[in-house]
């Protein structure tokens, strides 16, 4: 499937997913040498593929572990503290597993001031979490975003690779109803 | 049309005529409608004649800076032996906006074209679009229209049979506010922290990979094709002298019709809150405005008799910035909005500069400290010291723009800061 994937997108595919594809050696399938050839194959330096290649091993993953890194420094001629360096300055990439589904809901300045909060509440009481932890069966993490975008539509939530707008607390359980359906 | 609603005083020809309407991603659609017509005529043109009629037409950065397209366009050097690039700027993120992602979902062959016929101007070869991390939806979206124009031939060799050859790679981001400043986003579309470098050098002499670079805006590019087609006084027809054009306004808050709206800029900013947006939510007052996107100042209830272009919001005290209010009813408390706001800057700061890092933290938690009841007056003074200290000291603007809606909240809504250092903590305070 990946490999029909243009090169030319190849650096924006999604990676924050629900349905993992988990592998160890993350450039020694078919599918990761693809990836990999095709993201170098856009850029004068390769180094420019390390943005793209660390999403890859979210993508498949769940998570950009340390192992990941090392691997992804090794394929670009990278050290792993540089890497490292990297893929902590951004917020998007996961140092740690997840839940599948990860809920971040926007409380910035313009849903903040729709109720974005209380929205976010309403999430945490109904998976019975807290902020950043995992549901017992590992399904949901709730988390507060900095702005998602979609300010005129507040509040705004997004789930994986999915937007939820005008969201409020009555709706809540509405979302959370979707996603259970969906991980059936 | 503006999306999700539309109001008899939009233009909607340039950039908003198909939003709500999916079948125009699609390139049969698009194409049936006249699109990449722009860029035919682009093939057959020779680089400055695309950047004149672009100067000419008096476009302005629509990211924030409101710097003159084609003049920016004309800094490329004009070496057709060297390699150059085009980055568009897609990496929205800047609280409030969100006009952009509008373009990206219902229009992006519009953008495509926008990229392609900029990068014939600068001699470009290649042009990145850098999309934010979070907008994985119309990332998707925007793939499927490059691989269509791929596939059609508007994009990559021998362009629509004229024997030049351009790609575009589509290039995503991982939630960094600051990779939005052009030098940031560059270090970060080379493999790097989105750390913005000092300038000079411009990007015009050494962006990415060190060769000349350009860097507009979403919605510049986008408004590019219909220039080209239809002239640059055609174009003129709406703005004013200075700011000619049309411009995606992007409105939340306590709205009643809150969304996105093209609109002739030096439309009254009044009526845009009044009229196209149909005031305040709930028939109540209108406390503050915060005009431009959240780095840009406050305006009161009594300020809002200006202009929507540039010059006017500047007259005004505050900034055009991204063309994205933020609009706050009589119930609001500043402080609790303000205190948000910089939090946001305090998490995105990227920390390369000492008054940006511990500057933008101290004011969120002297922000924190007041709503919840533990301030003092002397905090108030702090605040502006904070302001004097982040203003102009750091490679680049994050710091300065946190201190346009501080320094504006201090100044035009003591009276909520005073109410707090009074002893009653915030009631509506959601924090412990």
């Amino acid at each position: 499937m990946s490999k029909n994937i243009h090169p030319a997108v190849v650096s924006a595919q999604p990676f924050q997913v629900a349905d993992l594809r988990p592998v160890d050696r993350l450039f020694e399938d078919e599918e990761g040498a693809d990836r990999l050839a095709k993201a170098i194959s856009r850029y004068p330096e390769k180094r420019a593929a390390l943005l793209p290649m660390l999403a890859y091993a979210q993508e498949r993953n769940g998570w950009v572990s340390p192992d990941a890194m090392e691997q992804v420094a090794e394929v670009l001629d990278l050290s792993p503290a540089y890497v490292h360096s990297v893929a902590t300055f951004y917020t998007m990439y996961n140092k740690h597993p997840t839940g599948r589904h990860m809920i971040q809901v926007c409380t910035c300045v313009a849903c903040h001031l729709c109720g974005g909060e209380e929205v976010f509440k309403a999430f945490l009481e109904e998976t019975g979490t807290q902020a950043g932890e995992m549901s017992e069966d590992g399904q949901f993490v709730v988390m507060e975003a900095e702005c998602l975008g979609a300010c005129g539509f507040a509040t705004a939530v997004q789930v994986n690779d999915e937007y939820f707008e005008n969201v409020t607390p009555e709706t809540v359980s509405e979302v959370l109803a979707k996603l259970k359906g969906a991980a059936e | 049309m503006g999306y999700p609603h539309s109001h008899p005083l939009e233009v909607g020809t340039i950039l908003s005529r198909h939003f709500g309407d999916e079948s125009a991603r699609h390139l049969e659609a698009w194409t049936s409608q006249g699109g990449y017509a722009a860029l035919r005529m682009a093939v057959d043109l020779e680089p400055a004649e695309i950047t004149g009629i672009v100067k000419d037409s008096g476009l302005r950065g629509r990211g924030g800076a409101g710097f003159p397209t084609g003049l920016k366009w004309s800094f490329m050097p004009q070496d057709p032996n060297d390699a150059h690039y085009l980055c568009c700027n897609a990496d929205e993120s800047e609280p409030s906006a969100f006009k952009d992602r509008e373009i990206l979902r219902w229009v992006p062959h519009l953008l495509i074209e926008g990229c392609l016929i900029a990068a014939r101007a600068i001699r470009a070869q290649h042009v990145y679009i850098y999309v934010r991390g979070e907008y994985f939806p119309y990332t998707r979206i925007l793939n499927d229209a490059v691989v269509e124009a791929y596939e059609a031939g508007y994009i990559g060799q021998n362009i629509m049979g004229s024997g030049w050859d351009c790609d575009v790679t589509v290039h995503i981001g991982a939630g960094a506010y600051i990779a939005g400043e052009e030098t940031g986003l560059m270090s970060s579309l080379v493999g790097g922290r989105a750390e913005p470098r000092i300038k000079p050098p411009f990007p015009a002499q050494s962006g990415v990979f060190g060769r000349p670079t350009t860097v507009n805006n979403v919605e510049t590019l986008s408004a590019v094709p219909m220039i080209l087609t239809e002239g640059a006084e055609w174009y003129r027809q709406w703005g004013t002298e200075k700011s000619p054009g049309t411009k995606l306004w992007c409105c939340s808050g306590h709205l009643e019709r809150p969304g996105t709206y093209e609109l002739a800029l030096g439309v009254p900013f009044r009526d845009i809150i009044y009229d196209v947006c149909g005031g305040i939510r709930g028939g109540k007052k209108l406390k503050a405005v915060i005009p431009g996107g959240s780095s840009t100042a406050l305006l009161t209830a009594d300020e809002l008799d200006c202009e929507s272009t540039y010059e006017g919001m500047q007259e005004a005290g505050s900034s055009l910035g991204t063309a994205s209010p933020i609009v706050m009813d009589e119930d609001t408390n500043i402080v609790r909005v303000i205190r948000r706001t910089a939090e946001f800057y305090a998490h995105e700061s990227c920390g390369q500069c000492v008054q940006c890092r511990e500057g933008t933290a101290w004011m969120a938690k002297i922000l924190h400290r007041i709503e919840t009841g533990g301030g003092r007056l002397s905090d108030l003074d702090t605040l502006y010291e904070l302001c004097e200290q982040l203003t102009g000291r750091t490679i680049c603007v994050l710091a300065d723009s946190i201190v346009f809606p501080v320094r504006s909240s201090l100044d035009k809504f003591r009276a909520d800061y005073e109410a707090l250092i009074g002893g009653r903590a915030c009631a509506t305070s959601w924090y412990p």
